[in-house]
């Protein structure tokens, strides 16, 4: 007989998602995954200014803050057909880049380390035995016996004063932790040094982009950051070169301290990575943009079925028809009124809310999908995709981290172990080392540009009479984002946004597929339902937010007032 | 290299050291004399944490993610150090039933005795069904929380005023804190998201003295709001005398001046910005050549926006600039700009909301 769990919330992540499971001998046979707040923010758009989207829609999520910013604003150029200066292009790149290291690293540390990681066993550690360990993965400077024992003490302060903080009430001794005491000590040490880290990166972001979360420096048609390498009040070398100097820290930080952790934790619960493949399907869309028009990229996009590599279809510009064509959201199971699956220039939508129901409506999200097919986005699927199309800086950065993994484990392994719960970490830790490369890359573009005299940062929109429509992509930390936008006499008319935590955390389509999460719970070991640690090791692996992921759009406004709870 | 990981955890005197001029700095923005540090430094390091419960609503987590971008104190010694962050959805490690019990516990135990934060708004429409979390709506659980705290910190925008889902035409009824929430204090700390400057030395004042730093009419600290953005601005002097960024990218974006007719909210918004900065890194928007939105304003994404629109009302200054005259003019035309602001409060894009501060805020 199966037993049946509800989480909510779930913690560590952002916004309020609700998980449900069937466990039956120990496994999960069946599960849902639940958005449960809604804010309209598409609603709220029509009839707006479209160079404000962007402002508006960066506010979906400060979490994930840039990505609604840079998708929004590549919509509305790519609906008037307005390319934008080259230095524009590369500032958002860096703004990207430099994000996305915050962001992973954040990710790993705050909200999924405690899933992997037994804070309290970390005072059995011996501190000596826990910096042998750390050496031995890496020469980071912090991998100090004294900094081990002064940690370790630290930790021992929070127990004893008995005020554990957020560290209350959680799954210490969990049968599943299975780490020894020096990891977990090593482990929150890196942890404490990952605030810092993470701060260096927003500092680096902020000098470029005003401040963070929600940077102002962009606008349609390009980017506001005057560069004049002859005035105080813009980008100029000393901004410039602080920027580069904070990056190669954090750089430092990633490939010596994050990849090397995620690497260990990998291999140390190398029985994990037959756990949480569930869709393996994959899209990933094209980025760190080269040229004005949107043609060239630094890093490949597109789709794999199947988990079969030989699959892979390339997504190649700004105006890809395949992915512009391909893109449905069905809200059979979602709580808007309706069963309809639709393209998202064309959705309809008005919220219907009817409280949890297993076999019908259960979740505020949509269930998007490509060629009616479920898709699994985030680094795991952006690696994935360059990886069989041969790119060389994903190849190489993949290869070696699966070396570093098989030499911990001692077993070889291949990229298939990466379609798993840790996998998906595995791959977000070597997008971090390749987007801190790639970084520093951009930086150097945009600097050798700059040198040439070309100080261009803005071309004007202008908005014709008649209606216009685009589509704007980013791959952003979590994966495949892309806004969907109708402008008429120069307002909104239509807002709509494909959010990677929807591909991924959406509910079951009107064929009944399940979602990335749902299929991915399926087959999870579950040691003690009261504490279901495995769920929150396997949804933490996405990187949800659900903020994101919630979101409608009704191009009949006034409707939303009849809107009646069942 | 030392860093502030390294100063909490390996070296007490220097960690001490950082702490004590976090809590100089506090007492600076809070305009305390230094008299007070000791006692703001003996509340801020008490060996009984103050528990605080952190409710997250209709949110984008932004507001937490500013935390994390804090260095004084940084978020490590903030909930390591100085507060027991005993509910927090984002980072703490319990989750469903056993999250929901360390809620229950911490209100119960500390009642009267909490400090609850609230991020994000509040649907009140169709009962509230836009944003629940287990099982209960965002109303029931502020009713049953906020009753019981000491005081209620709404953080952001949205806590404060509804933000961003309160725009027009506000799908799920949202509205912020304070107008739900009578009986219990609620001093709000907006921005989209706020500085953390804001945020922390509202809490540090509160430890210190054990009562809410003093608020504007709308209910924010005049330690981060009592002034206007266009006071303190840096390129102030260019509007004074009349240079302006046309259009980005222009020569005179390239220049540094005036952002005012690329749309500029800085003269109507009450704020730190030029003064407190961000990241650390002696930033804000208008340096980096975009125009402020008003984002601490009520429903400023409805009475601010068109955002690259000038706001109306403002005299601008001729084209010799007001230095020219200032000796025999200058106090009349400022005067005079001042209350064009506030009559002219009312307008934007002719759908702006009536607002406007009170003549003592002038």
């Amino acid at each position: 007989m199966a037993e049946r769990i509800t989480i909510d919330p779930i913690t560590r992540i952002e916004g309020h998602l609700r998980i449900d499971a069937e466990v039956d001998g120990g496994k999960i046979s069946k599960a849902w995954s639940s958005g449960q707040m809604w804010r309209g923010i598409e609603v709220i758009l029509q009839g707006r200014d479209p160079r404000d989207a962007w402002l508006f829609t960066q506010r979906i999520c400060g979490v994930c803050t840039t990505v609604h910013a840079l998708a929004s604003v590549r919509a509305v150029e790519n609906a008037l057909g307005l390319e934008i200066p080259k230095n524009a292009q590369y500032i958002r790149n860096l703004v990207q880049s430099i994000h996305c290291l915050h962001d992973h690293i954040v990710h790993f540390y705050v909200l999924s380390a405690l899933d992997w990681v037994d804070v309290v066993s970390a005072l059995q550690a011996d501190p000596a035995k826990t910096a042998a360990l750390a050496q031995s993965l890496s020469e980071w400077p912090g991998n100090s016996v004294k900094r081990f024992k002064a940690v370790k003490e630290k930790v021992k302060a929070i127990v004893d004063s008995g005020q554990l903080g957020p560290f209350s009430n959680a799954y210490w001794g969990h049968p599943a932790m299975t780490l020894p005491p020096e990891a977990n000590l090593m482990a929150v040490s890196h942890y404490l040094e990952a605030l810092d880290y993470q701060r260096k990166a927003n500092k680096a972001l902020a000098i470029i982009s005003g401040k963070n979360p929600h940077i102002q420096n962009f606008s349609v048609g390009g980017v506001t950051a005057a560069i004049n390498l002859d005035n105080e009040a813009t980008l100029n070398m000393e901004r410039l070169y602080w920027v580069k100097q904070l990056v190669q820290e954090v750089q430092g930080f990633i490939n010596q301290v994050y990849l090397p952790d995620i690497v260990a934790v990998g291999a140390l619960y190398k029985d994990w990575l037959q756990y949480g493949a569930g869709v393996t399907n994959y899209l990933a869309v094209p980025d760190m943009v080269l040229d004005t028009k949107g043609t060239k990229f630094d890093l490949p996009g597109g789709t794999i079925f199947d988990g079969d590599l030989a699959t892979v279809k390339p997504i190649t510009s700004f105006n890809d028809k395949y992915f512009e064509d391909n893109v449905v959201e069905s809200i059979a199971h979602a709580w808007y009124d309706g069963d309809w699956t639709r393209h998202p220039y064309e959705e309809d939508t008005v919220p219907k809310y009817t409280d949890f129901q297993d076999d019908g409506k259960y979740t505020w999200l949509k269930a998007p999908r490509f060629q009616g097919r479920p898709m699994q986005v985030g680094p795991l699927a952006q690696l994935l995709v360059g990886y069989a199309q041969g790119h060389e800086l994903t190849v190489k950065s993949v290869d070696n981290a699966l070396n570093l993994v098989s030499s911990v484990a001692g077993v070889q392994v291949g990229p298939a172990v990466l379609h798993s719960t840790p996998g998906r970490h595995v791959a977000r830790a070597v997008r971090a080392s390749m987007m801190a490369e790639l970084a520093l890359k951009h930086w150097q573009l945009l600097v050798d540009n700059v040198g040439r005299g070309d100080l261009e940062i803005f071309n004007p929109p202008t908005f014709p009479q008649g209606e216009q429509r685009g589509y704007g992509f980013h791959e952003a930390p979590r994966g495949a984002l892309s806004h969907w936008i109708v402008i008429r006499d120069g307002k909104i008319k239509n807002y709509q946004c494909v959010v990677p935590s929807t591909w991924n955390a959406g509910p079951r389509d009107e064929a009944g597929q399940a979602g990335p999460y749902e299929a991915s719970l399926v087959g999870n070991p579950m040691a003690d339902a009261e504490k279901p640690l495995e769920v929150l090791r396997t949804i933490h692996s996405f990187d949800p937010c659900i903020a994101c992921a919630v979101h409608m759009l009704d191009p009949h406004g006034k409707e939303m007032i009849k809107v009646k709870v069942v | 290299m030392t860093s502030n990981s390294d100063e909490l955890v390996m070296n007490p005197e220097v960690s001490r050291r950082g702490f004590l001029k976090g809590c100089t700095m506090a007492a600076a923005a809070l305009g305390l004399s230094d008299a007070m540090i000791p006692k703001l430094v003996e509340a801020a390091a008490n060996p009984q944490k103050p528990p605080v419960v952190w409710l997250h609503f209709q949110e984008c987590t932004g507001c937490t993610e500013s935390l994390l971008r804090a260095s004084h104190p940084d978020i490590g010694r903030l909930i390591l150090d100085i507060i027991s962050l005993d509910y927090h959805e984002t980072v703490m490690a319990a989750a469903g039933h056993q999250a929901e019990e360390q809620l229950q516990k911490t209100i119960k135990e500390y009642e009267g005795k909490f400090i609850c934060v609230v991020e994000g708004g509040i649907p009140t429409k169709d009962g509230g069904v836009y944003c629940k979390i287990s099982g209960r709506t965002a109303m029931d659980i502020l009713a049953d929380v906020a009753p019981k705290a000491a005081a209620v910190i709404a953080i952001g925008s949205c806590a404060a005023f509804g933000g961003i889902q309160a725009a027009e035409p506000n799908p799920t009824g949202a509205v912020g804190v304070r107008d739900l929430v009578s009986g219990t204090p609620v001093i709000n700390v907006p921005g989209c998201p706020p500085n953390p400057v804001a945020f922390l030395g509202t809490v540090l004042h509160y430890l210190t003295f054990k009562r809410l730093p003093e608020t504007d009419y709308l209910g924010r600290p005049l330690f981060a709001y009592g002034r206007k953005i266009h006071d303190h601005c840096e390129r102030r002097a260019h509007f004074d005398e009349g240079r302006f960024a046309e259009e980005f990218g222009d020569t005179g974006h390239k220049a540094g001046y005036c952002l005012y007719k690329v749309g500029c909210k800085g003269p109507e918004t009450y704020n730190n910005c030029p003064t407190a900065r961000f990241n650390d890194a002696g930033v804000w928007p208008v340096s980096v050549g975009h125009g402020c939105i008003g984002c601490s304003e009520p429903a400023f994404w409805d009475m601010m926006s068109p955002f690259y629109e000038r706001l109306p009302g403002v005299p601008i200054p001729g084209g010799d600039g007001i230095v020219a005259s200032a000796e025999s003019t200058g106090k009349k035309i400022l005067g005079v700009a001042g209350a064009a602001i506030g009559i002219h409060a009312a307008v934007g894009i002719g759908k702006r909301l009536v607002k406007g501060k009170s003549d003592d805020e002038k």
